[in-house]
């Protein structure tokens, strides 16, 4: 019992950093209805700059660690918005009006120039960090000795998953940009019609989700200690069937699904197999869309002639 | 036709409207790169991460952006909107149009001659066999992704069950090529029914990132089930092919020996490179008479149109089953024999990246073209070896050409998809009879 709850804690963890980047898929994916598959370069590079902001900081001689994680957050943040700016307008933009498969392809060829952008700069080995939050609390202590923990870096990521999600949801919900968003994701010619600038919406739809990759980049940095130019592939993959198992086009399904996919995985891993842990993951994309085509909380597509 | 100088000149912008353009891209591109190029991070020998600074670079990147925005902005101005519709004269197109139809023969008598001309280059012969392996490849995905419409991002988890096949039946069981082949064309076809089932109800985006998910798990799966694949350290002393029973080596069995001949390592690159260029004609063959036939002209409906398509009784199922399995077995027979040809495989080789590579092919081949495809793998996998002496490089390029073709020729480089049949004369319908509720 104390392992699975210690399992459960992870899984939520893990789920967390997946629902950031899950909602960048999904937010494109409801407005400009393509797969955006260079978001989990997005979340790579977002990675790497928060670990060399971090270098920086820490070597001009910085010791506060609240303001440094700050500072990262932020600079992250800044930078692979800017990112996710360039990408949709270097390689998406000019294809809008183009044959489906068209921004696909495209943007198969810009993660492709992500990863290999990171690998030429950075190096193509793994860049480990010592560990920056340590501590934490123990929960509970079995029996037989087993230690539930729950570490402080755990409930950073958590806190700071929830804190972003109420103020996503706040601002689709309640600002001016969050009503031309939802407006351009249901009829973008009649939004455009309404006085919506089209354009500039889907601009910022990128900014945000590419923020919200950073955050989530910056996070794994955090909690695993280490970044490589390969991880946005696979991070990139599990999130986009996070976005799909919650209903894609839905925000509170794509956390839902970055939850039950981060759960999965580790109970998987830990119960069963680490080695086909992202079969199970992928197996469970499959699953999904062969019978909950919609996901959890999407509501269906009318197909029409 | 008077508004067209007034529209013109708003349209060319002023050498102020340039450059202010290009600082906006230079600006961006120095935040970009401020910190992914500026600074290099390293782990030192200790596990201590060191940074040093690269501001050098960084300014020569900025100033590389900078330049190339003013070039890209007067080369728009220069170039004017494109269209290159209407500025071929008519003998032009004429002419064009014969090299188009001399074209692929001219070229089919070349590929016989490769091994003739090009006897003691064993690097163009190697690299011919590279590019007829993506040809065939990309033909074979051409059914899946070109005819019928179906965009499949697993095409290489077929290569990849092909490839296994063979070795594994070939190592285990010391079965000769030619019984394998045939095996590992069907073990493919089968694993393409099998994919095929579950994701007959979905479509564009969803059956891509399906079939993606599944081309990863079947490398997965190879790189785990180490007892029967050996992980991943792949499957090693694969045999080569003979001809009917006779192997090409020194021995005095060899088939050198046999014609008398001095015996020598060319002889089995030229027959790998036969072999291949069979299979890829047959590939193509099969394709061009099965686009004769019913399900071919239901491939081809199906991607113009599924709802439609089922409207007008075409049993879908049967129709994407069949593009699965048709496209899949291709693939298995080509990864047969990269199989036989590498004599050891390994899951690296089945990477995602082998998959994008033979999708941007297909596309770039103008989806459904065969002559198309046969060109962009041409330039695809010639192109690609250019740059094999900028290794880290090759795959940046890649990915930025692939983006470069999509913006400026998003239908691909040569040809189009038009439909094997279609109505000669356009028939006009009155719009009472479209309008919504009359049908």
């Amino acid at each position: 019992m104390d392992y699975f709850a210690q399992q459960l804690i992870n899984g939520l963890v893990l789920g967390s950093i997946y629902g950031l980047i899950a909602i960048g898929y999904t937010m494109v994916y409801g407005i400009v209805g393509m797969i955006n598959f260079a978001h989990g370069d997005i979340f790579m590079i977002g990675g790497f700059i928060a670990l060399i902001t971090f270098l920086i900081l820490v070597s001009f001689g910085l010791t506060a660690i609240p303001l440094i994680l700050l500072v990262v957050l932020l600079v992250s943040m800044a930078i692979t918005a800017l990112y996710g700016w360039t990408v949709e307008r270097i390689a998406y933009r000019p294809l809008r009006h183009s044959f489906r498969l068209a921004p696909m392809l495209s943007a198969i060829g810009m993660s492709f120039v992500l990863t290999n952008y990171s690998q030429v700069a950075q190096g193509a080995r793994v860049k480990p960090v010592p560990p920056i939050i340590t501590g934490g609390y123990t929960l509970h202590e079995g029996a037989e000795g087993f230690i539930v923990q729950l570490s402080n870096i755990q409930i950073i990521v958590v806190v700071t998953t929830v804190v972003l999600l109420a103020l996503f949801t706040w601002l689709v919900s309640s600002t001016r940009l969050g009503r031309d968003m939802r407006a351009c994701e249901q009829d973008q010619t009649m939004a455009a019609l309404l006085g919506v600038d089209v354009d500039r919406t889907i601009s910022m739809t990128f900014v945000i989700g590419a923020a919200l990759a950073a955050v989530a980049g910056m996070m794994y940095l955090l909690y695993y200690g280490l970044v490589d130019f390969f991880m946005g592939f696979v991070a990139g993959i599990k999130a986009f069937t996070a976005a799909v198992l919650g209903g894609i086009g839905s925000l509170p399904g794509a956390m839902l699904g970055g939850l039950l996919i981060g759960l999965i995985e580790t109970l998987w891993s830990a119960y069963f197999s680490v080695e086909y842990k992202d079969v199970a993951a992928f197996s469970i994309l499959i699953v999904v869309l062969i019978f909950l085509p919609t996901g959890l909380l999407g509501r269906p597509e009318v197909e029409k002639v | 036709m008077t508004a067209t100088p007034a529209a013109q000149t708003s349209r060319t912008p002023g050498a102020a409207f340039i450059l202010k353009k290009s600082l906006i891209s230079a600006l961006v591109a120095l935040v970009l790169f401020s910190l992914m190029i500026g600074i290099r991070t390293e782990a030192g020998p200790d596990g201590q991460l060191t940074y040093w600074t690269r501001f050098g670079d960084l300014a020569v990147m900025v100033a590389a952006v900078f330049g190339g925005s003013i070039l890209i902005e007067l080369l728009r101005q220069w170039w004017g909107p494109v269209d290159a519709g209407k500025v071929m004269p008519a003998p032009v197109q004429n002419a064009l149009s014969l090299a188009g139809r001399l074209l692929p023969p001219a070229l089919l008598v070349f590929t016989f001659l490769v091994p003739v001309l090009f006897y003691d280059e064993r690097y163009i012969l190697d690299l011919a066999i590279l590019v007829l392996t993506y040809v065939m490849l990309g033909w074979g995905l051409n059914v899946v992704v070109g005819l019928a419409g179906l965009l499949d991002l697993g095409y290489v988890a077929f290569y990849a069950v092909g490839a296994y096949s063979y070795a594994l039946l070939a190592t285990n069981f010391g079965l000769s090529f030619w019984i394998c082949l045939p095996l590992a064309g069907i073990l493919a076809a089968f694993w393409g029914v099998l994919l095929g089932f579950p994701v007959l109800r979905l479509r564009g985006d969803y059956l891509a990132i399906v079939t993606l998910a599944f081309g990863e798990i079947i490398r997965l799966v190879l790189i785990n089930w180490q007892t029967l694949t050996g992980g991943p350290n792949g499957v090693t002393g694969i045999p080569r092919p003979t001809l009917f029973g006779i192997p090409l080596t020194p021995a005095d069995d060899g088939l050198a020996a046999l014609l008398g001949i001095e015996f020598s390592p060319t002889h089995r690159i030229v027959f790998l490179f036969y072999i291949i260029l069979a299979l890829a004609l047959l590939t193509n063959w099969v394709t061009i008479r099965l686009r004769r036939l019913p399900i071919g002209r239901a491939w081809e409906a199906l991607r113009e149109d599924e709802v439609a398509c089922r409207a007008l009784g075409i049993n879908t199922t049967t129709t994407k089953l069949t593009a699965f399995a048709t496209g899949a077995m291709f693939g298995g027979l080509a990864g047969a024999f990269f199989a036989t040809r590498q004599g050891f495989i390994s899951p690296e080789s089945f990477t995602f990246h082998e998959s994008a590579l033979v999708l941007a092919i297909v596309v770039l081949g103008g989806m459904g073209s065969q002559l198309g495809v046969a060109l962009a793998a041409l330039t695809m996998i010639g192109g690609f070896e250019l740059f094999r002496g900028l290794d880290q490089y090759r795959m940046l390029v890649f990915g930025m050409a692939m983006v470069l073709l999509m913006i400026w020729r998003p239908r691909g480089l040569v040809g189009h998809r038009a439909p094997t049949v279609f109505l000669a004369r356009k028939e006009a319908i009155s719009s009472d009879l479209v309008k919504e509720g009359h049908g």
